[in-house]
């Protein structure tokens, strides 16, 4: 298929692994930050063909992973209440809260739907006027446009019965956070080429230089990755810092203008707990007081709900590149996607999940 | 001043052709309900009998019996109905025995409001699909169930056929060095349902895979092809087909994801949502497992049925129980089953 197959071809794929061979010279940590990236990685093996000083680790990319196990529990709660249909993206259902997940709840008899965008929860709404229509709303700047519009739309249609439970978080504060913690290891990023495409990556000099990382903005093709980690590997190995953009096809630096305007209208940054890694300030969005009357936590009264992490699950350490899937003594005994301990091992783009897919 | 008054009965509102719970009380609308639809569809001997059951004629051959279940949604999808693939569902559980369908029973569980023009669509479309095989439906049953408990419809379809092949066509008979083919490009039934389902809808002229694969065994058979086993791609697809061969046969089963034929549209609209043709549903597909000198023999038969078969793969026999996929960039990984149902991805 054309613009994919070119993305995938096998000799290519060989020549850049050689390429890659050559070029390392030095044992180098790398870590791709989106879960999409860390899923093509695996799916087609691309980790296989790489040298074994160049360590790829992954990132906290995963919009499922990193929603705090507070507001799945949150989550849950609205989502039983009586006069709600409670509408997700199909990832989140899965997820272990402190008491089950919202796909328990469904089979318990909660309303809940999985949507595929936010506008679908805004149709739900105007077609059951005297149901509260509540849209969880995950993901990171590549979704939030999308949530932010339904937002716009809500209001301007005036529609009482329809809210948001916001769970929005942003990747460069969280890129920040991995890079100022002391047991950092992460020497250069494969920045995520679709949220770049959407917010720009500006905001990425500054931290490069900060922190003296070289970035490479990526695709998630097979041949985008090795071609975003020669670019890395050779600024490794030069010692240079620099943001370079190999996504050329679709990302620029300036990102989407008319998708930021009406996430900046919509949102305010704030601090976020990210699932696994703690607070991070000003990594995640919230109302503005423009729209807070469509708050679902406010609306609900759920902001009392607290939970905290099961132990056994290790998913801050992987989501912070400190430990590998396998490295986790739960990893495919107490914790399997049949039956997971965290949320790494429930999205299509979590970590543990797609090392239990493929990697065994 | 005088009002008029009206003593003669108003004109009864037009009903509107559903179903109701009256048709499945056992009374009168019951028995109109089956003779206007499905005594008329299906219009067989054994039917008109209206007996309690069917008496069926003497066979000297082994019987291979099977009974599945139906449930999709949107009722009518591009390239066939819930009515079609109750049969073809059937009809191909029979034929991946090696076994000729010959006798279908269905029993339709129907939510009170379904439009009865639908109810008759799919119905004409079973006796199609039966006819094309050449297998009687002889029995059946209906129930009505109230509105809200039901999904529109739900049909059980149970097949007896009669076995051809002269050698078990079973998982057990897999063995390492055969050859594994699929019948042709794998995934588009999947595809053309996620393309009309609600909240989903996109337009692609992409049609289901469904139809019989009896023909194909035919043929198979006929050419004298060892079959060792046989499997249709339904639910879960070529991935978790393997996979239930892989741990029946306690073998290995190495395939090439280059190799495994996809339709354009179907890898388009895979792509689109970030699901994997490989685990994405057919109704019309099946893998053969042959031993390595039939292989030939194989796709010379099926290329005479009509299909577009292609080996994409061998069995090994270590790791036992596990599939082997080589990626498209030629690295060698696990194909597990899913723990679940494939969704679509957030971004």
């Amino acid at each position: 298929m054309k613009y994919l197959d070119e993305y995938r071809d096998r000799r290519s794929a060989q020549r850049y692994a050689k390429l890659i061979k050559a070029l390392v010279k030095k044992p180098w940590t790398v870590m791709e930050v989106c879960g999409g990236q860390t899923h093509a990685i695996v799916r087609f093996g691309i980790d296989q063909m790489l040298p074994p000083q160049l360590s790829l680790v992954h990132g906290p990319g995963c919009p499922v992973c990193v929603t705090p196990i507070e507001l799945i529990d949150r989550a849950i709660a609205v989502s039983r209440r009586p006069e709600v249909v409670f509408c997700s993206f199909g990832d989140m259902l899965r997820v272990p809260g402190s008491r089950g997940s919202l796909l328990e709840a469904r089979a318990q008899g909660a309303d809940i739907r999985v949507v595929y965008s936010p506008l679908d929860a805004v149709a739900v709404a105007q077609q059951l006027p005297e149901r509260q229509v509540v849209f969880f709303a995950v993901g990171f700047e590549t979704t939030a446009p999308m949530t932010a519009m339904a937002a716009r739309q809500a209001r301007s249609l005036g529609l009482p019965n329809f809210s948001l439970l916001v769970a929005h978080v942003l990747v460069p504060p969280a890129m920040e956070a991995i890079l100022s913690s002391p047991s950092n290891k992460v020497q250069g990023f494969l920045a995520a080429g679709h949220v770049c495409t959407v917010a720009g990556f500006a905001d990425y000099e500054p931290l490069a230089r900060k922190y003296q990382v070289p970035m490479v903005v990526t695709g998630f093709e097979p041949l985008d990755i090795f071609q975003g980690l020669a670019m890395l590997v050779r600024q490794l190995e030069r010692g240079t810092c620099a943001v370079q953009n190999q996504y050329s096809r679709s990302a620029r630096a300036e990102g989407n203008q008319a998708a930021i305007a009406l996430v900046r209208e919509v949102f305010e940054p704030c601090a976020r707990q990210w699932r696994g890694i703690g607070p991070i300030p000003q990594s995640g969005l919230r109302l503005r007081q423009a729209y807070s009357s469509l708050d679902a936590e406010k609306r609900f009264q759920v902001e009392g709900v607290k939970a905290s992490e099961p132990k056994e699950c290790l998913a801050g350490e992987v989501l912070r590149g400190l430990r590998k899937p396998r490295q986790c003594p739960a990893f495919g005994t107490l914790c399997t996607p049949d039956n997971p301990l965290g949320a790494p091992m429930v999205s299509s783009e979590g970590a543990c999940a797609a090392y239990h897919r493929y990697h065994r | 001043m005088k009002q008029d008054i009206s003593l003669s009965c108003p004109v009864p509102h037009a009903p509107e052709r559903t179903v109701t719970l009256a048709h499945g009380s056992g009374g009168r609308l019951m028995h109109k309900l089956i003779a206007d639809i499905f005594l008329k569809a299906f219009d067989d001997p054994a039917l008109h009998e209206a007996h309690d059951g069917a008496r069926l004629e003497p066979c000297p051959d082994r019987l291979a019996f099977t009974t599945d279940s139906f449930v999709v949604r949107p009722m009518f999808f591009p390239g066939g109905d819930i009515g079609s693939l109750a049969v073809h569902g059937t009809c191909n559980d029979l034929a991946m025995c090696g076994a000729q369908p010959m006798y279908l029973s269905c029993g339709f569980i129907i939510e009170e409001g379904l439009c009865l023009d639908a109810l008759e669509a799919a119905a004409k479309s079973m006796a199609a699909a039966a006819a094309e095989v050449g297998a009687r439906i002889v029995t059946g049953d209906t129930k009505v169930v109230e509105r809200g408990k039901g999904d529109g419809i739900y049909i059980n379809t149970a097949g007896v056929g009669r076995i051809v092949a002269l050698n078990p066509v079973s998982p057990q008979r897999v063995r390492p060095g055969h050859a594994v083919i699929v019948s042709g490009d794998v995934g588009a039934h999947g595809a053309a349902i996620l393309s009309v389902r609600e909240g989903l809808a996109f337009e692609t002229g992409l049609k289901s895979d469904a139809g019989h694969l009896w023909p194909a065994v035919r043929e198979l058979l006929e050419a004298d092809v060892d079959v060792a086993c046989l499997r249709d791609l339904t639910r879960g697809g070529l991935a978790t087909t393997l996979n239930e061969i892989a741990a029946k046969a306690s073998c290995c089963i190495s395939i090439d994801e280059e190799k495994v034929p996809v339709r354009r549209e179907v890898e388009g609209a895979c792509e689109m949502f970030g699901l994997d043709p490989l685990y994405m549903a057919c109704e019309g597909r099946l893998a053969a497992f042959v031993p390595p000198d039939h292989a030939d023999r194989a796709l010379a038969a099926l290329k005479a049925a009509g299909c577009a078969p292609v080996v994409v793969g061998s069995v090994n026999d270590r790791p036992a129980g596990e599939v082997r996929l080589k990626t498209r960039i030629g690295v060698e990984r696990v194909l597990d089953m899913l723990s679940g149902e494939q969704l679509p991805r957030i971004c």
